[in-house]
């Protein structure tokens, strides 16, 4: 009998188990690695852009206190991957917003009454801040005061950071639902105070900001290094350097001592992520936890595989006592389990990487100390290589969050089974196969672009030529990209007149 | 006193769409144009004159998806749902025509074409996919337990396929009119001369619309039909013919602002058309936007930040056009 993919889904929803389900979980695996895939690629320009926009304010502060013409080369410099940056996270995030209603129908109409709103915000917010002040800040350098200047650039950093704020709301109470009423079979908030500062959102916002700092600065700084490894040398590449290795010094330490307060958090509200997360299937009577550093959780065996262990450090890092117990994934029924292998190991990539960053800027302080930190090679390499690694840790971090949260969607509310959207397999492959195709063409396009403008580097008393364009100036797009107006192929150089 | 949410929200979106589909409508219309003109010279001279407001365009979009979630989720996730691929084409197209945008002028003499090219392919699948959503949301959507029950093809009907085709006649022509506004010498020339045609064929598809969906939907029939509504509406067809016959002279004088304004009045007055045959219902042809609409909480929450943010965004954008009035030629570089 030919079936139309709908009557799968709804025959799932009904039958609860039965012939059509081996079609149905293709059709949610698809959904959840198409969601999986455009958002991945999404937070890695939002990360980006909430960084850059903090340190251009920051550049720009140093500039007006000290006059030093470093720091508005170095402002000028930056702004421009800003920009291309900027836009495409705008591209990209104009999907997302499509997303919750193409793929994952149940969830909105369930749970809509609080997304929606957040959602909502999240847009507005960009917007107000696209609209404004970002014209000024890209392309208004000298049709403005410094005073205005500035704080236009003051503005689009923080309507970076209430943008995110918005949104990790959503995502926090998807997690930790609070503040609501269930009628109907739907959702239905009640205080939406209680809804936005649920009871993972500060973690949760604390962290990811950290996370959207570190990513820049390390970005900052390998490209700092690439520069001065090829031997160029410029005050504002040795600027560039040092205040990026100032801001991981500060920020990995505290990202790590915020993941700890993270993690409890997470053990009151989602002790079954905790048990993936640390491959700890059960409690021995009496005894403590061990910290398990290596091994292979083995979903259908129900044990963690040549495991590596510390004894206790489980019990002590996580309950703060020697033979403190935390539940194990078997006192959860099968179908309650994340997949603790994919956790377990995204959260050690991130956890590790987080380390090496630490490393890193210890490093970075000890050389600085010596008077070496734009000579010692050794470790110009080391922070070229760790260039990547907070987006990679970044995105590592939101695996295990995630995927630490399945089966629900909304925990403890609605399974992800439940969420996605009656559309069928075909349509899915489609769509993920178009999705995969075109985002690689055009962000790589994008992140070719944005590399090539970082080898140019920056270039001293570039700051004295800004950009024109913008609000006043007539017949010159205001608009993110077209700030990053770079001598490309010589057919665009020509046309700069 | 209370305020009737559902039915504020619902014009906000209206008014989000219409903003898209007028604002939208001309600068996809100019990479539907592209492959009627040739010169490189005049192809940049089109994309000039888009260039300073084309994105802003594109957020309407965005906001009316928000808003769509944040006050009618099931319309949101049925509609959605029910137009999954032409969405997703849709989103695909646009984003071609967003970066094509930007890296055309970024690109060597001997790579620009494959960023022309996309600029035209994206925006034809953009605008195609956007009308035969329109169309295939006329015909009604399947709903059962709050949910899209109909199959996956189900749009593709012959009807949203012409709504396809008449959104490309539609944009085209609200393009070619801007450009005769904006523009000067042979290429406004062109424009002009492309224009009668793009007007009959419009009106065209408008006679061909309001005869197939009162005919194809008896309750929009008894809707337009029905006394004394009848006289209510007889307006609409009225103005449609008089702004048709006013456009074709006018295309025939001095090339002015006023066949662009024109076809604005053609283009809204075709939308309160399907506002007529659809109200009140958000998810045709019987679930209104009452019994769509989130919880008041929702509503009023989210009404705060739109009333606050919208009327910032609307004039920040009259100024955008302001500021970049008047007639863009050659000579005017882009960069
Ligand atoms: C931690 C921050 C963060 C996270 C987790 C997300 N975003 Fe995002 N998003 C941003 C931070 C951000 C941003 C920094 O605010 C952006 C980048 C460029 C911009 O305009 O705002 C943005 C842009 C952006 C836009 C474009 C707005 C515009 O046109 O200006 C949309 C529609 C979304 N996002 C939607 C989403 C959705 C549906 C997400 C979840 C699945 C999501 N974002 C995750
Ligand atoms: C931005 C960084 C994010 C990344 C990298 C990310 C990653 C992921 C991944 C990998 C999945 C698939 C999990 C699985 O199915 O096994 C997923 C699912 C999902 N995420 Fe996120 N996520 C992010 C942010 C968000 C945010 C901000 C929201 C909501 C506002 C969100 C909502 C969802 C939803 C609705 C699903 C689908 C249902 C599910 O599988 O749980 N995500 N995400
Ligand atoms: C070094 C020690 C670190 C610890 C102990 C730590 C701890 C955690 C924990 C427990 C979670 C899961 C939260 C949940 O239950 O949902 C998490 C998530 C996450 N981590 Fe880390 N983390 C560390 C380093 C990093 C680094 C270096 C980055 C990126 C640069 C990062 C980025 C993230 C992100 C983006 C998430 C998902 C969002 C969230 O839930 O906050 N983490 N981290």
């Amino acid at each position: 009998m030919p079936v139309t993919p709908a009557i799968a889904g709804r025959f799932y929803r009904n039958a609860g188990k039965g012939a059509w389900i081996v079609w149905d979980l293709d059709a949610l695996l698809l959904a959840r690695t198409q969601f999986a895939f455009t958002v991945s690629f999404h937070i890695v320009f939002p990360a980006i852009t909430i960084g850059l926009a903090s340190y251009l304010a920051v550049l720009e502060a140093c500039w007006l206190r000290t006059g030093q013409s470093v720091f508005r080369d170095l402002y000028h410099f930056w702004s421009k991957i800003f920009a291309v940056n900027f836009g495409m996270g705008v591209v990209s995030g104009l999907v997302m917003a499509y997303q919750f209603g193409t793929n994952w129908s149940y969830f909105s109409d369930f749970a809509g009454s609080i997304t929606g709103p957040l959602l909502a915000y999240e847009v507005l917010t960009a917007f107000f801040l696209e609209a404004g002040f970002l014209g000024v800040m890209l392309f208004g350098w000298k049709k403005v005061g410094p005073g205005l200047h500035f704080f236009s650039t003051v503005m689009v950093a923080l309507g970076t950071l209430v943008s995110a704020t918005w949104i990790l709301a959503s995502n926090s109470w998807m997690h930790t639902p609070a503040g609501f009423e269930i009628i109907d079979g739907r959702v239905v908030p009640t205080d939406w105070l209680a809804v936005i500062f649920n009871p993972s959102f500060p973690y949760r916002l604390a962290h990811m900001v950290l996370a959207a700092f570190i990513c820049t600065a390390l970005l900052v700084a390998a490209s700092a290094a690439w520069h001065l490894l090829r031997g160029r040398d410029n005050p504002a590449l040795r600027k560039m350097l040092s205040m990026a290795m100032w801001m991981l010094l500060l920020a990995a330490p505290t990202q790590a001592l915020v993941g700890d307060f993270h993690g409890l958090n997470t053990l009151e509200h989602q002790p079954a992520k905790i048990a993936a997360m640390e491959g700890h299937w059960e409690n021995e009577p009496g005894a403590g936890v061990p910290l398990i550093l290596f091994g292979w959780p083995d979903m259908a065996r129900e044990e963690t595989r040549f495991a590596l262990e510390i004894p206790r450090l489980g019990s002590l890092i996580l309950t703060h006592s020697w033979d403190g117990q935390f539940p194990g994934l078997k006192e959860y029924a099968p179908e309650d389990r994340p997949n603790a292998t994919i956790v377990f190991w995204s959260f050690r990539v991130m956890v590790g990487l987080g380390l090496l960053m630490i490393a890193l800027a210890a490093w970075g302080l000890w050389a600085r100390w010596q008077g070496r930190l734009h000579k010692s090679r050794p470790l110009l390499r080391f922070a070229l290589w760790m260039g990547p690694s907070g987006l990679v840790a970044m995105l590592a971090g939101w695996f295990t969050t995630e995927i630490g949260r399945q089966p629900w969607v909304v925990y403890g509310l609605q399974r992800t089974a439940d969420a996605v959207s009656p559309v069928g397999a075909d349509q899915l492959g489609i769509s993920l196969a178009l999705f995969v195709v075109v985002y690689f063409v055009v962000f790589g396009a994008g992140t070719v672009y944005v590399l090539r403008l970082i080898a140019l580097g920056p270039v001293p008393h570039e700051g004295e030529h800004p950009p024109r364009g913008g609000p006043g100036q007539p017949r010159t797009p205001a608009r993110p990209l077209s700030a990053a107006d770079e001598r490309l192929s010589p057919a665009t150089a020509t046309t700069r007149g | 006193m209370d305020f009737d949410l559902p039915f504020i929200w619902a014009v906000i979106i209206l008014f989000g769409v219409m903003m898209y589909v007028v604002m939208d409508g001309f600068d996809l219309g100019i990479g539907l144009l592209y492959p009627f003109v040739r010169g490189k010279v005049d192809r940049d001279v089109m994309m000039n004159t888009v260039a300073p407001v084309w994105d802003g365009n594109e957020t309407w979009l965005v906001l009316g998806g928000a808003g769509l979630l944040a006050a009618f989720p099931l319309a949101y996730s049925v509609v959605l749902t029910a137009f999954y691929l032409p969405l997703i084409l849709m989103l695909l197209g646009l984003i071609f025509r967003g970066v094509a945008f930007e890296f055309r002028f970024k690109a060597s003499d001997q790579r620009r074409h494959w960023w022309d090219k996309a600029f035209i392919g994206g925006s034809l699948v953009a605008t195609f996919f956007q009308g035969v959503t329109l169309g295939g949301f006329l015909q009604g959507i399947e709903v059962v337990d709050r949910a899209y029950a109909g199959g996956g093809l189900d749009w593709l009907t012959p009807f949203s396929i012409f709504t396809g085709l008449g959104l490309v006649v539609t944009y085209a022509l609200l393009g070619c009119t801007w450009l005769i506004l904006k523009t000067g010498g042979p290429l406004q020339a062109r424009m002009v001369e492309i224009g009668r045609p793009l007007t009959i064929a419009l009106a065209a598809v408008i006679a061909v619309i309001s005869v197939w969906t009162p005919l194809a939907h008896p309750e929009i029939a008894a809707r337009w039909l029905g006394w004394p509504n009848t006289l209510w509406f007889a307006p609409v067809p009225v103005l449609v013919v008089a702004t048709v016959w006013q456009l074709l002279k006018r295309l025939d004088g001095a090339p002015d602002a006023s066949p662009f304004v024109l076809t604005l009045c053609l283009v809204f007055l075709g939308y309160s058309g399907l506002g007529i045959s659809i109200w009140p219902n958000v998810i045709p042809p019987s679930i209104t936007i009452w019994e769509a609409a989130a919880p008041a909480q929702s509503l009023s929450f989210a009404l705060v930040g739109a009333l606050l943010i919208i009327p910032l965004i609307l004039i920040y954008t009259a100024w955008g056009y302001y500021v970049f009035r008047g007639k863009v030629d050659a000579s005017q570089g882009y960069h």
